[in-house]
């Protein structure tokens, strides 16, 4: 296909029970759509989770995933997000011997800080939108991180 | 009323007026077979082969137009349903397919014949439950009903592990489905539908694409309504023969890859498709940069997904088609039929240049003279299933069909060995019709044990073979795209199909000549017993014309034409 991809935050309301995970997945790679991220959550107060999906596709794809994310049975209601407040959390281990006062600077730039301190490690929390989780990674590279986890995007409409 | 597992699927299936369940027992079912043996509220028919159970669902729910009930067991009887659960899926034909599981202590442990069934069949059914609590399955089994027949239909599959269906609970059938998550729009939306109008008023070559999604709502007779009134030339897809009678003026024919070239003229030519319930398949629409390049498109159809799914549609009408048909017909006096008049001429035109024919020019039978004859002889007191392959194609192109759900044919999947137990259930749903399954040489070995239940039972199946000792649509395909190589494709070495039609305690016959085989037919319809006709055809007859996979509709490969 020749149409231009394009990255799409999709928010799926679901009921909470036995496989609705899988039917979601299942979807997505039967049909071959995209999943760059995805993050899973019960709704407070109610019998719903909320599902996060960053994939991306041409507009008919994505039109695509949508319809077919509505005919699964157990989905009440999909979000194709236009206008969004979007964040990711991103934890990361360093050596204790790095350059700590540093790491902590650069962490507050991306709305963090250090959580944790150990013997060998410490172990830094920052959220912030994706793309910013992407630079604070890249800022971060040269205090030598051990271990890095994203949590994946999970999303608001304004 | 507190009562066991097993007992509420019986009583489940009764309440929603089951008469006829296809089936094959085993270890994970046995507390609900044992049920089976003590009810009279419908009867079983044991088949001999769980795929067969489950063809056989859909053959009596096309038939019928009500939810077909296939039973299995876990593990093996389950996998074995498989093909049967896509096949529906793909022609969104509403089957509720239960099975049994393992206990549930026993789940997730490799226990024998475990499998895990829902995984298996999530991607090939429009929904599904593996039940884990007795006082679920009252519930779990209206909503499976309702899933199943409403909206876009399909097959849905409940799983029920051997503890469930022993233990007691309470059950309650009377309180009405109410899913939140699932709510199919049926109206169609009536400013969309004034709006399609007017375009159709505007447009100078509108053409009705009639699919199958008619046949499945049981709009059949009002489409016919608003073809008459209108006077717009329709085309059929392979899913929806018999939605206008074979004689309807207005009727092109079939369109798509083996459709007759006026349909697929007319498809390229028009400047407004009238889709009805038809998902513009691939086998349909060839090329699809091409396909009815210079028209707007209306779409109706249930499902939302379908729409726009691969070609664009400027007038989106979400709804049951029936319903919007009906709405359609309200305003339709704005759409002049005398406009069209030379469009229709130009149609006719297309189909004298290059009519849907074929040559007797062999000594040999042609298989599409059989499909002829079958129709002058049976025409609307027979109803016509098929297996899978050129016999398929010809029948659809040559049958006579006269109505709705005379038509029993698997579309979407393609699956060779639908054809037989299919017709068996036609003929449960429907005794009063004649039961033919045009089939192949090669397809009919794939469920041909099922002459046992069609003897047992006493469903006589008229099963005919075109048979050209070949698996001959994919022979086809090897002589035109492959250089002749006709790789694993010859069915030389045969069984003598009359004898194992008499070995099972049916009827056979070996036919060579036309008079043979009228005698073969008359005889089949007068015995009343299950029969094959073996009808030995011309090998090498092609299937035409044909647009090659990925072609544009109007660059067809055509028959040759022939001095009379
Ligand atoms: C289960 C299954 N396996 C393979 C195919 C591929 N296939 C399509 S048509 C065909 C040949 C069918 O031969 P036959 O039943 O003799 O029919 P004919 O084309 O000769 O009329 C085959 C192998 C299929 N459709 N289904
Ligand atoms: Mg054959």
């Amino acid at each position: 296909m020749t149409e231009n991809s394009e990255r799409r935050v999709v928010s799926v309301i679901v009921v909470n029970e036995a496989s609705v995970l899988s039917r979601i997945t299942d979807l997505f790679s039967g049909r071959g759509y995209n999943i760059t991220s995805l993050t899973v959550a019960p709704i407070p107060d109610s019998k719903y989770s909320r599902l996060t999906i960053v994939t991306s596709g041409s507009v008919r794809v994505i039109e695509q995933i949508t319809k077919q994310l509505h005919k699964l049975i157990p989905v009440l209601k999909v979000y194709e997000h236009a206008d969004l407040v979007e964040k990711e959390m991103a934890l990361v281990k360093f050596p204790i011997t790095e350059n700590i006062s540093d790491i902590n600077a650069i962490c507050e730039a991306y709305n963090g800080k250090i959580v944790n301190v150990g013997n060998d490690v410490i172990i830094t929390m920052v959220a912030d939108e994706p793309k910013r989780i992407d630079h604070y990674l890249e800022a971060i590279k040269r205090y030598n991180p051990k271990e890095i986890v994203r949590s994946g995007a999970v999303a608001l409409e304004r | 009323m507190q009562i066991s597992g097993a007992q509420m699927v019986i009583e489940a299936l009764i309440a929603e007026g089951v008469d006829t369940v296809f089936g094959y027992p085993g270890g994970a079912i046995m507390n609900v077979y044992d049920e089976i043996y003590k009810q009279d509220g419908f009867q079983h028919i044991l088949t001999r082969h769980e795929q067969a159970a489950v063809h056989a669902a859909e053959g009596y729910s096309k038939a019928s137009g009500k939810v077909g009930v296939a039973m299995i067991t876990s593990g093996p009887g389950f996998t074995n349903a498989v093909t049967g659960l896509a096949d529906a899926y793909m022609d969104s034909i509403p089957l509720v397919v239960i099975s049994g599981q393992v206990p549930m202590s026993l789940i997730g442990t490799d226990a024998f014949q475990e499998i895990d069934a829902v995984g298996i069949s999530r991607p090939c059914t429009k929904h599904n439950y593996l039940v884990t609590d007795a006082a679920d399955l009252a519930r779990v089994l209206k909503e499976a009903f309702y899933i199943a027949a409403s909206g876009r239909p399909g097959p849905v599959h409940v799983d029920i592990p051997k503890d469930v269906t022993a233990q007691i609970a309470e059950f309650d059938y009377s309180k009405p489905v109410e899913i939140e998550t699932y709510k199919p729009n049926v109206v169609g939306n009536p400013r969309q539908i004034k709006k399609a109008i007017e375009a159709i008023a505007n447009s100078k070559r509108p053409l009705f694409y009639l699919g199958g999604g008619i046949i499945n709502s049981n709009a059949a007779y009002e489409v016919r309504e608003l073809v008459k009134k209108t006077g717009i030339p329709a085309v059929e897809t392979f899913m929806a023969r018999g939605t206008l009678a074979h004689d309807d003026e207005l009727l092109i024919s079939m369109l798509g890859m083996h459709g007759s070239y006026a349909a697929n003229m007319a498809m390229s030519e028009t400047d407004m498709v009238i889709a009805l319930g038809a998902r513009f398949d691939d086998r349909v629409t060839g090329k699809l940069s091409e396909f009815a390049k210079n028209a707007g498109v209306i779409h109706v159809d249930i499902d939302p997904a379908s729409i726009s799914k691969l070609v664009n549609a400027d007038f989106p009408i979400v709804g049951d088609v029936k319903n919007v048909v009906a709405q359609m017909l309200e305003k339709c006096g704005e759409i002049n039929p005398d406009n069209y008049e030379s469009w229709r001429e130009t149609i006719n035109n297309f189909d004298e240049l290059h009519p849907l024919t074929f040559h007797e020019d062999t000594d040999r039978i042609k298989p599409q003279w059989v499909v002829k004859r079958v129709g002058e002889l049976l025409g609307d007191s027979a109803n016509i299933s098929t297996d899978v392959g050129q016999h398929q194609m010809w029948a659809a192109q040559f049958y006579p069909f006269s109505r709705p759900r005379q038509w029993i044919s698997s579309g979407g999947l393609g699956t060779m060995g639908f054809g037989f137990p299919a017709a068996i259930g036609v003929k449960a749903a429907a005794p009063e019709k004649i039961s033919i399954n045009i089939t192949g040489d090669g397809s009919i070995l794939m469920n041909i044990q099922e002459l046992m239940t069609a003897v047992e039972k006493k469903l006589p199946v008229i099963n005919i073979i075109l048979n050209n000792n070949y698996l001959g649509m994919v022979r086809q395909w090897q002589t035109l795209f492959y250089d002749k190589r006709h790789s694993e494709t010859d069915l030389s070495v045969q069984p003598d199909f009359v004898k194992v039609s008499e070995a099972f305690g049916g009827i056979g016959y070996r036919v060579t000549t036309k008079e043979e085989f009228d005698i073969a037919l008359k005889e089949s319809v007068a015995k009343n017993v299950v029969s094959i006709i073996d009808v030995v055809v011309e090998r090498l007859e092609n299937v035409m014309p044909m647009v090659p996979a990925g072609g544009s509709l109007f660059n067809m490969m055509l028959l040759e034409k022939k001095e009379k």
